[in-house]
Order: C-alpha cells, then sequence, then structure tokens
C-alpha cells in the first residue's frame, strides 16, 4: 500500500492499481506476508467442509495470493477484479485459479447457485466510494450483495476482510447486505489493538442458522468462560485505590495482559515474573 | 478462461437482459493446460453444470465430439465420463477470442485468458 493515506481516497481502483502498485504484490514480501495471513483467516472464518474440494468466489483477487492459499488447500477459484494491471501480474504469476475483469458494483455476472465459498481481502471498501458521476454507493452495494447472494449455494459462507473508514461506512456495508437476505456479521480480531486489528464482515446465505465465529485476542476467545471468576474483597480494596504500584509484580502482569490484548507477543506468566535478581557481589 | 467458468457466466448484470446464459464463445486462439485430475470434484460440479451449454461451448470452441451429448447414470462411479469432463471444463481455456450475450448480442471480449466483463455507464 502506498505511504501515507487511505488508497481509496487516491484514485479509483482501475487507476490506483496500476503497473506499479501491482508490481508491490508480485515483489513486496511485507505485503505478500500480510495478504496471505489476511487470507489464511478468512478462509479459516469460511469453515469449509474438511477433504472436499469446493469452487470459490475471489472478489478483489488481484495478484491472486488469496487464491494461492486456496489452491494449496485443494480448493479451485474463480477471481474478480476491476484492475486489468493486477490480473496481469496474476497471470505472469501462473495462478491456477480463472480470472475475470469485472467491477462488482455492476453485480456478480455468475449463475444462480454457483459458488460453495466466497473471499475478499480488503476489496469491499472501495464500493462505499463514487468514482465516477453515475456512481451511488449505496445502490451499487444493493446490487452487489443481491447478485452475490444468488450466485452462492444455499448455507454457503462469504468473509469479507475489510478496512471500513468509520462506523458509517460499516453500518453501510452491513445494512446492505441485510437487505439482501443474508444473515451474519462482523468478527473483529485483537479489537483492542490498532494495528493488529482486523475486520471480517461473516455472512451465510441462507441454509440453517449458523454461529458467528468469534474474534482473535476477545477475552471468550482466550479463556472458555463458562462461570463468573471468583472475585474477593481485597481485589476490589486495591483498585479503588488506582493502578497498582509501578515496577511490582501486579503492575507487570497488567501490563502484560494488554500488549496480550493487543496481540502482541508476550512472554508467558510464570512464577518468576517480577522476580528480582539475586544481588551478586 | 476455461469452461468451467464460461458455464457459470452470464450477462445478466447488463440492464435489460433477464437471463443472459449461456454466452456464445467465438475463439481466435485456444490453449490446452494439463490440470491434475481430481474426480471427487468433478463429480460434485456435474449437477451444476448446465450440460446442454457446456456441450455447445465445448462445439464452440471445435471440441464438441470430446464430451457425451448428455449426462450417464451413475456418473460418480464412471471414471471414463469424469476425465472427459474434467479435460473439457478444466484443460480447455480460451485465451483470445469474444463472449456474445444470447439476448443483447453484446460482445465481451476475452485478452490474454481474462474475459472482460466491464459495462459501460448506459448499461448499469
Amino acid at each position: 500500500m502506498a505511504s501515507g493515506g487511505r488508497p481509496e481516497r487516491q484514485a479509483p481502483p482501475e487507476i490506483f492499481y496500476n503497473e506499479d502498485e501491482a508490481r508491490k504484490y508480485s515483489t513486496n514480501t511485507r505485503i505478500i506476508e500480510i495478504q496471505s495471513q489476511l487470507s489464511e483467516r478468512a478462509i479459516e472464518l469460511l469453515r469449509l467442509p474438511d477433504d472436499t474440494s469446493c469452487f470459490i468466489l475471489d472478489i478483489g483477487c488481484g495478484s491472486g495470493l488469496s487464491g494461492e492459499c486456496l489452491t494449496d488447500l485443494g480448493h479451485y477459484w474463480v477471481g474478480l477484479d476491476i484492475s486489468s494491471a493486477m490480473l496481469d501480474v496474476a497471470v505472469e504469476r501462473e495462478t491456477e485459479g480463472d480470472l475475470i475483469l469485472g467491477d462488482m458494483g455492476y453485480g456478480m455476472p455468475f449463475k444462480p447457485g454457483t459458488f460453495d465459498g466466497v473471499i475478499s481481502i480488503s476489496a469491499l471498501q472501495w464500493l462505499c466510494n463514487a468514482d465516477k458521476k453515475y456512481h451511488h454507493p449505496p445502490k451499487r452495494l444493493l446490487k452487489f450483495f443481491t447478485t452475490l447472494y444468488a450466485s452462492m449455494a444455499r448455507g454457503a459462507r462469504a468473509v469479507f476482510q475489510l478496512y471500513p473508514e468509520n462506523s458509517s461506512q460499516l453500518e453501510l456495508i452491513t445494512q446492505q447486505a441485510m437487505r439482501s437476505g443474508f444473515t451474519g456479521g462482523l468478527v473483529v480480531d485483537y479489537p483492542n489493538s490498532t494495528k493488529a486489528k482486523k475486520m471480517f464482515l461473516c455472512l451465510f446465505a441462507g441454509g440453517q442458522p449458523q454461529q458467528l465465529p468469534k474474534g482473535l485476542g476477545t477475552e471468550e476467545s482466550q479463556t472458555n468462560k463458562s462461570q463468573i471468576t471468583f472475585s474477593d474483597k481485597r481485589e476490589r480494596m486495591k483498585n479503588v485505590r488506582g493502578k497498582s504500584l509501578k515496577k511490582s509484580r501486579d503492575w507487570i502482569l497488567e501490563k502484560k495482559e494488554r500488549r496480550r490484548r493487543q496481540g502482541k507477543e508476550v512472554r508467558p506468566d510464570t512464577k518468576y515474573t517480577g522476580r528480582k535478581r539475586k544481588a551478586y557481589f | 478462461m476455461k469452461l468451467l467458468t464460461h458455464n457459470m457466466l452470464t450477462s445478466n448484470i447488463i440492464k435489460g437482459v433477464t437471463k443472459g446464459f449461456p454466452l456464445g464463445i467465438q475463439v481466435s486462439k485456444l490453449e490446452e493446460k494439463s490440470v491434475d485430475f481430481n474426480p471427487d470434484f468433478v463429480a460434485r460440479m456435474i449437477p451444476k453444470i448446465d450440460w446442454s451449454a457446456l456441450k455447445q461451448a465445448a462445439s464452440d470452441v471445435g471440441k464438441g465430439d470430446e464430451i457425451p451429448a448428455d449426462i450417464v447414470p451413475q456418473y460418480e462411479q464412471n471414471e471414463d465420463f469424469l476425465k472427459k469432463a474434467h479435460h473439457v471444463l478444466m484443460e480447455i481455456e480460451v485465451i483470445e477470442g469474444e463472449l456474445v450475450c444470447p439476448e443483447s448480442g453484446r460482445k465481451f471480449p476475452v485478452s490474454n485468458g481474462i474475459p472482460n466483463m466491464l459495462l459501460n455507464e448506459d448499461e448499469v
């Protein structure tokens, strides 16, 4: 991604993802790593049946990084993207999936009931922009979701990783998805961290009611709480006095817990945590 | 573009087109690539495929005699049939050519194996 500012603010996708930008997606290892991590998490959220090859649609497939993750798992995919430069890179990389040049806001040009699952990495927020005079974001979103719903098999899931600009954008996207008949909602990984926080919109196209998966780094996913934790009075008294003493064991534990919630790498708590070193000399 | 993808593509995103299926194919360059044969996947895709459209598409690209006219009963066990279906669905690729909407006659160019499904302002 270009330094500074959101790419959606700079130019329409078919212009922003030009040959220079597209080349980054085949050479820059950092971009490749982030994209594959996001794709792996999105595929995990799709919960495809094990040992079955599925037919997947990848919306905003770009250079086919997310598709490669699908191929590794033995699935077959079709990718749709608006940038021909990115698709050319995908052809160069000899990705397994079939590629289509198209605009998601015009609707999905597929037969009903085609796909067993849909993934999309960092693409949906582009639909919230009006890049041409006749573009009307709410209408384009609705058209996209209704045609997508039709092209999916009943009970199939769609997982969109997205970077919404603000909460009203997110609200608009979810609202239009629900209007089109989807159920489901938002899964947020590491909600307490600015950097590691990732949003996934998980949508279900009909079928049996399904439970929304839990985000990573949230309290519920770390410890399976079925009971209220024991709390004693002294603990409350300590909190009344405010934060724990700096450099104390409690202070260190609190700090580690906070960083754990932000999804950072933290050493495990042991009996040695916060202990003083032996005084030599 | 594989014929499997062609069998899933419609042109009903154009204003006024209701079904838009199957798209006609005019091919100027064809390629055959070998893809690993996965009988389970092909068997799972057969019910989703419009067989008459596939037969038509195969004859459009000049490979009509490589698949049977109808789906044989109990195709799951019939490896010969699945292999033929696999070859036509996965291994034949349209590299250059055009897709034609059956209702409006609008042509979608295929270049470098990628069909261009972008529309103009007045067609949305």
